[in-house]
Order: C-alpha cells, then sequence, then structure tokens
C-alpha cells in the first residue's frame, strides 16, 4: 500500500509541473459557486461534474426508496424492488452442488462483516458441499486471473463481487461464456450476461438521504462540511453527487468536500481546520460513516457542541449517538446484502425465477429507529445492518 | 572516547552541529547558517497561516497544531538520529501502525492495562529498533533494504493479524496523552499532553546530542573509518540510534492512536514524512552533519505546511506531491549549499 504511495507521490509530482500550468483556468471552470460569497470558492472535486455522474440513474434510485419491495417483510435480504423475473430453468442442476465466489477484497470493516455473512448464509444450505472463495486483495489483475481459474474449477455457479468495474467487465464476461451462471452483487461490471446484478438501491440515494436529513436540520446559508473516503470509485462519486444536488438546491453553503482515505487522524485533522477556518461548521455529511468518531471528537477536543451529522450502521457512531444525543442519521449500504447472492445461486441452481436486477431496500436508521439497532455486545465496527442475528454462530462469530 | 589519541570532530553548542572552524563566534554563525532556512520558513508559513485564520495566534488553537503535529515531530526526532548516523529508518510508519493496533489488542483484554500497554508498545518500538540496528551493523545489509523489508514485514504482519480493518478500541486513559491534557491552565486554558511530551522529546534530544553519545553519533555519520579508528563502536552506536527512533516511533504510535483512535491506516507514509521533515530542517541524508532542533521544526514546518494548504483549500490529494518536491528541493538545496565545502 505505502510503496505504491510513494510512486504515486513521484507520478503527481511530474504531473504537478504541468497542472500549475492550468491554474488560471480552474478559477474559470467553478462559476457556480458564487453563492458561497467573496472568498476563494472551495475546490470541490468530483460530485455532479464527475464523469460517473447519471441523472437519469439517480432519479432512478431516489424514486425507488418510496417503492414497496416484494418479499418477506423480515427478511430484507430476500425482498427486492420493482423486480423483473428472468427464467432460470436451463441452470436447474440437483445437487450437491460447487459454489465459487471471487471475492474483491476483505480489506475494509464493511467487507469483512458482509463476508462472515455470507459464509453462514452458506452453512444454511446444506446443497451447497462445496464453497470455494478466492479473495483478489483489491487488485484487477489478481480478481481476473482469479475468474481464469474458476471457470477451470468446475463449479455450479459463480458469484463475483468486482473489484472495479470496467476493468473486470471482459473477466466477468469470460466467466459467463462457460454457460455457468454468474451472479454479480455490491460494485456492477457494463455487462448483463450474468443471470443477477444484486446491488442496494444505490449511492445516489445513500448520498440523498444524509443530505436531505442535513437540510431540514439547517437553514439557507448553514455551512456544511463533505468528508470523503477517496475520488474515483462509483459507487462513493453517487454518494457524493446524490448530496450535492440537494445541497445545491436547498442553498446549504458547501465549504468543502475532502478526501480522509478512512484515517481517522486525517479526519480529525481536517475536521479542526475547517472549524477554525470557518468559525465554526453547521454540519458534516460523510459519505461513509467508519471515521465519523473522529470528526465528532474533533467538534468535543474544540470544546464545541457537536452539529448535526451524518454517519452509517457501525455500533461506534449509532451508540456515541445515543449516549451523547446526536442529532444525526445513519444511511445504511446493508450488509445484508451478502446473504443474497447465495440465496440466489441457491434459487439458479433449483430453477427458480430470479430478479435480473435485484435491488434490496437500503433502510436508513433515524432518531426513532436508533433503539433497535445498537448492539453494545458487538465489536464497535460492527455494521448493525448485517440480518445476521438469527445466523449460525451469531454473535461470536461476527465478534472476532 | 576517553583513550583515543585521534580527534573525533566536535560538536556544535547547539544541538550537535560538526563544524571543523575552531570559533566559537564563527561556529554558532555557521550553525545558524545551516538551521536558519528552516526557521525562516517555519515563521513565514505560521505568518501566512495566522492572515488566512486570525484566531491562529489564539494560544488554545495553536496548542492544537503543536498537538496535532507532536507525533511527527517526536517521529522526526528519532529519525534524525538515525539519519546523522548516516543511515535511514523506513520501518518507523509500519511500526506507529503496529504500535496503535498492539495497544488496542492488549487494552482488549485489559480494559485498565493502560500501563501495559504503553509499555508493551514501547519495548516492541525498542526490539523492532534493535533488529534495525543488529542486521544493518551486524549483517551489513544497507538500512535502506533492512527498514524497507521490516515496513513490509511490519505492514504484512498488520494485514494478516486485522485484515486490513482494525479490532478493539484504545481506552480513554490509554488517549489521554494524546488527546487530552492539563485543564485549566491559565491563558492556554488546556495545555495538551502532547506538547509536554514534545517538549520533552526535544530537551532529550538536544541533551543526548551534546552528550559523549551524541559526539559518537555525528562522527560515525561524518566518517565511520575515522571514528572507528578513534575508537568509536560504530555498529553500537548506530545500533542504538535505531532503538531510540524505534522508541520514538512507538511514542509516535501513542499519541497518534490518542489523537484519533484505531486505524490500520494511521502510520501509512509516516517514514516518510519524518524524513521529509529532518532533511527540510536541512539534516544531509548521509550523515554527519545537522542539528536536532532544526529536525524538528522541519516537522512543525511540513505540519504547518499541510496546515496552510487545507486553509487555502488545496485539495488534499495535492499534499503528497508538495511533500515530494519539498524533499527533493531541500536535498538540492542542501547540496548547493555544501558545495563550496568540496
Amino acid at each position: 500500500m505505502r510503496k505504491r504511495r510513494w510512486i504515486a507521490g513521484l507520478a503527481v509530482l511530474a504531473m504537478l509541473a504541468a497542472a500549475c500550468t492550468d491554474d488560471s483556468d480552474d478559477s474559470g471552470d467553478d462559476g457556480g459557486d458564487e453563492a458561497t460569497g467573496g472568498e476563494e470558492a472551495p475546490d470541490i472535486q468530483g460530485g455532479t461534474e464527475s464523469e460517473f455522474f447519471d441523472q437519469a440513474e439517480m432519479d432512478a434510485q431516489l424514486a425507488m426508496r418510496d417503492i414497496e419491495p416484494e418479499g418477506p417483510a423480515d427478511k430484507p435480504w430476500e425482498q427486492a424492488i420493482e423486480p423483473e423475473y428472468v427464467d432460470t430453468s436451463q441452470y436447474a442442476t440437483p445437487g450437491p452442488w460447487k459454489i465459487c465466489f471471487s471475492n474483491a477484497s476483505v480489506d475494509n470493516p464493511w467487507r469483512q462483516v458482509g463476508f462472515k455473512t455470507m459464509q453462514a448464509e452458506v452453512e444454511l444450505h446444506p446443497e451447497i458441499a462445496d464453497f470455494v472463495v478466492l479473495d483478489a486483495e483489491a487488485e484487477d489483475d489478481k480478481q481476473i486471473s482469479d475468474l481464469e481459474s474458476l471457470a477451470g474449477e468446475g463449479c455450479n455457479a459463480i458469484i463475483v463481487s468486482p473489484n472495479t468495474t470496467a476493468t473486470l467487465t471482459p473477466a466477468v464476461e469470460a466467466a459467463c461464456e462457460t454457460g455457468v451462471p454468474v451472479i454479480v452483487f455490491d460494485r456492477g461490471v457494463n455487462t448483463d450476461c450474468p443471470v443477477t446484478f444484486i446491488k442496494p438501491i444505490g449511492g445516489y440515494a445513500f448520498g440523498a438521504d444524509a443530505a436531505e436529513f442535513l437540510v431540514e436540520e439547517l437553514d439557507e446559508g448553514d455551512k456544511v462540511l463533505a468528508l470523503r473516503i477517496l475520488p474515483g470509485v462509483d459507487v462513493l462519486e453517487t454518494r457524493f453527487a446524490g448530496a450535492q444536488t440537494i445541497f445545491e438546491e436547498a442553498g446549504i453553503d458547501l465549504v468543502g468536500a475532502e478526501f480522509t482515505e478512512g484515517d481517522p487522524a486525517t479526519t480529525k485533522s481536517i475536521v479542526t481546520d475547517y472549524i477554525q477556518r470557518e468559525g465554526g461548521l453547521d454540519g458534516i455529511w460523510m459519505d461513509a460513516g467508519a471515521t465519523a468518531l473522529a470528526a465528532i471528537e474533533a467538534f468535543e477536543d474544540e470544546g464545541l457542541d457537536v452539529p448535526p451529522i451524518t454517519g452509517e450502521d457501525q455500533q461506534d457512531f449509532l451508540q456515541k449517538w445515543q449516549e451523547d444525543g446526536l442529532t444525526a442519521v445513519a444511511p445504511t449500504y446493508p450488509t445484508y446484502q451478502w446473504r443474497t447472492p447465495v440465496i440466489a445461486a441457491v434459487k439458479i441452481l433449483s430453477g427458480e425465477q430470479v430478479p435480473a436486477e435485484w435491488n434490496l431496500p437500503q433502510p436508513k436508521i433515524t432518531e426513532d429507529t436508533l433503539e433497535d439497532y445498537i448492539q453494545p455486545d458487538m465489536p464497535p465496527l460492527h455494521y448493525a445492518l448485517c440480518g445476521c442475528e438469527d445466523m449460525p454462530g451469531f454473535p461470536e462469530r461476527w465478534q472476532e | 572516547m576517553s583513550t583515543t589519541t585521534v580527534d573525533v570532530p566536535e560538536a556544535g553548542a547547539e544541538a550537535g552541529e560538526v563544524v571543523p572552524v575552531p570559533s566559537a563566534g564563527r561556529r554558532v554563525w555557521a550553525a545558524l547558517g545551516r538551521t536558519a532556512p528552516v526557521f525562516a520558513v517555519l515563521a513565514v508559513l505560521l505568518v501566512w497561516i495566522s492572515i488566512e485564520n486570525p484566531n491562529f495566534t489564539d494560544p488554545p488553537v495553536f496548542l492544537s497544531f503543536l498537538k496535532r503535529a507532536a507525533p511527527l515531530a517526536v517521529l522526526a526526532a528519532g529519525q534524525y538520529l538515525v539519519i546523522v548516523a548516516g543511515e535511514f529508518d523506513l520501518s518507523v510508519g509500519s511500526l506507529v501502525t503496529v504500535t496503535v493496533v498492539v495497544a488496542a489488542e492488549v487494552l482488549a483484554d485489559h480494559p485498565d492495562g493502560t500501563v501495559r500497554a504503553m509499555a508493551t508498545v514501547l519495548a516492541l518500538g525498542a526490539v523492532v529498533g534493535l533488529a534495525n540496528g543488529l542486521i544493518t551493523t551486524r549483517l551489513r545489509v544497507p538500512s535502506f533494504i533492512t527498514t524497507l523489508g521490516m515496513l513490509l514485514i511490519l505492514e504484512g504482519a498488520v494485514d494478516y493479524w486485522t485484515d486490513g480493518a482494525p479490532k478493539g478500541a484504545l481506552s480513554e486513559d490509554f488517549r489521554a496523552l494524546g488527546r487530552g491534557g492539563i485543564d485549566d491552565v491559565p491563558w492556554l486554558e488546556q495545555l495538551p499532553w502532547s506538547v509536554v511530551v514534545l517538549a520533552a522529546v526535544a530537551v532529550a534530544a538536544v541533551l543526548l546530542m551534546r552528550s559523549d553519545f551524541g559526539k559518537r553519533l555525528i562522527a560515525v555519520g561524518d566518517n565511520d573509518r575515522a571514528a572507528a579508528l578513534s575508537g568509536v563502536s560504530v555498529a553500537r552506536t548506530r545500533t542504538i540510534a535505531f532503538v531510540l527512533s524505534g522508541l520514538a516511533a512507538a511514542l509516535a504510535g501513542i499519541l497518534l492512536g490518542g489523537f484519533a483512535g484505531v486505524s490500520a491506516q494511521v502510520g501509512d507514509g509516516l517514514e516518510f514524512e519524518a524524513i521529509t521533515a529532518v532533511v527540510l530542517g536541512g539534516v544531509v541524508l548521509g550523515g554527519g552533519r545537522g542539528s536536532v532542533v532544526a529536525a524538528v521544526a522541519g516537522a512543525l514546518t511540513l505540519e504547518a505546511l499541510f496546515t496552510l494548504l487545507n486553509l487555502l483549500g488545496l485539495a488534499a490529494a495535492l499534499q503528497d506531491a508538495v511533500e515530494g518536491l519539498i524533499i527533493i528541493a531541500a536535498v538540492a538545496f542542501a547540496a548547493f549549499r555544501l558545495r563550496p565545502d568540496r
């Protein structure tokens, strides 16, 4: 990781010379920022100006939030929003089955909780005799070769959680061509050859849920700082784009959008700097909750009240929210979606129809529902929406 | 050194300058000439920051800046000892991460074991430093490779142990050193513990560099054969420098973990920031020249620069690039300045 950082540093250095000459153009591009007043406009990257922005997709996602999903209400991981079913009788085959999974990585708490949940789901299906997992360790080329080797493994179904969208598309297409049913979930690929693509509603809805809450709590002209993990990842870019649109409409003063790389120390420093520079902040918007606690501490250590803040469904944030009576909301990207691909594989191999695009409900935790998601015995970075409470090995498996 | 007949170069009056000029006045002048640039740059940056953010001159706001800079300054002091002895320590960033992750693990088993956790990680830092030192000096592996290998070993160990996502949490007591302070200090409001630690480390480092050990360290970095001929144990001196750097990294880890909590990325890139800080302080890579005070000032300068970039609204992504520019510019400047000597 760090090696790459060094090399990246050198590469950026080379580009800096070129970038310097472009400075004069930058100010012209930011014409829309006059609302922020006479001071220099913040240099906000991505969002609605990003190559990832897609207005139609955003509208579709925002609409999906209000549609009643089909399926059992107590099992949201089996529910689907406006499903269009496809026939899978061609894949029906008697068990026992060998199911293969090419995983992008398990390098963050969200993926760890999800993967444990997925393994527990596999144990619920005795017909799955063999569950083969290859971890790409967040590297595209590793995942491409993982998929190639799985093609020769005699899998009955292949589940893919792609590391990146464009690069993995040909590899997923190649897997489809082997005739084995392919199931994609979490991040997408640019092909419809998989039997089903499983995901929660999406990033726009996540970002919008958080932004709408802040707009409701704040007044026009109030200062909000957006904290983002890193640029260039579609599921994160869409979260910010969703929020930015809503802030603009409501006249919220987005004083900055900074990348924290998921590091608490960086987060705390950035928030402290903004508090000092702006003379206080009226709200914090986050594209992921892992560093929410660090952002909260920045206010505490400055001796200030914590303003309205958005997080995610990690226990540390939820517990802090409850203990201190914060004004907060937690949109979620539920980890229970890791159960669904296994369920889909079982359905497909049984010849039961599945939705071609399987949109799972994506609830948000509010003041009123907070109590239901507090789990004091779980680790600080456990995600409350794992849907794993009734699974074998709960809670020990998720506490390790 | 007492029994030797060959003179080891004298350390300068201010924090271990090697100045072959006998006159005290000229010595001080020469020392200032070498370290003044970093103080000038630091002063310019601090003034610039206070123009951008008038609150910056309030004691509590300035202290919060020092508090944030303290871990890097401690790391820079440790890195200085290794660099001035003619070596590198690239393992400090990953050692900071190990410190935080191990402390969280110890505290998970013993929630009240703050002292135990701190002692454990400091011991761990010393052991890693000892390993770096012994491998470099006894096995004659260049320190660049030794500590790069150590970086990868520690990083890999953390990844293996945590799967990239840390477990557990640091107790409030443990975090007090990096986050809390002495309350109700008149005028300052709160004196952060980390600023106290930073001051203590700086004083200790200055005293160390003025001691016989400090003089030996500089002699070893300046010319290890000459130092060896004059009776200095080169291997032992350098090994001790690595141990102290390891201890500094563990201490920086305690401060950083306290500042912001558990993270498996906390130390990422810190070795590079520490080396940049030391170089920015005018310390010559390859050893033998430079002062520890200037190295610490280099760390404050780097942190001030990051703060300024943030205040100016420059994208955080540029920080790495700026860091790269600085390290090249600082080394180029040092090379240019030293040219007439040759």
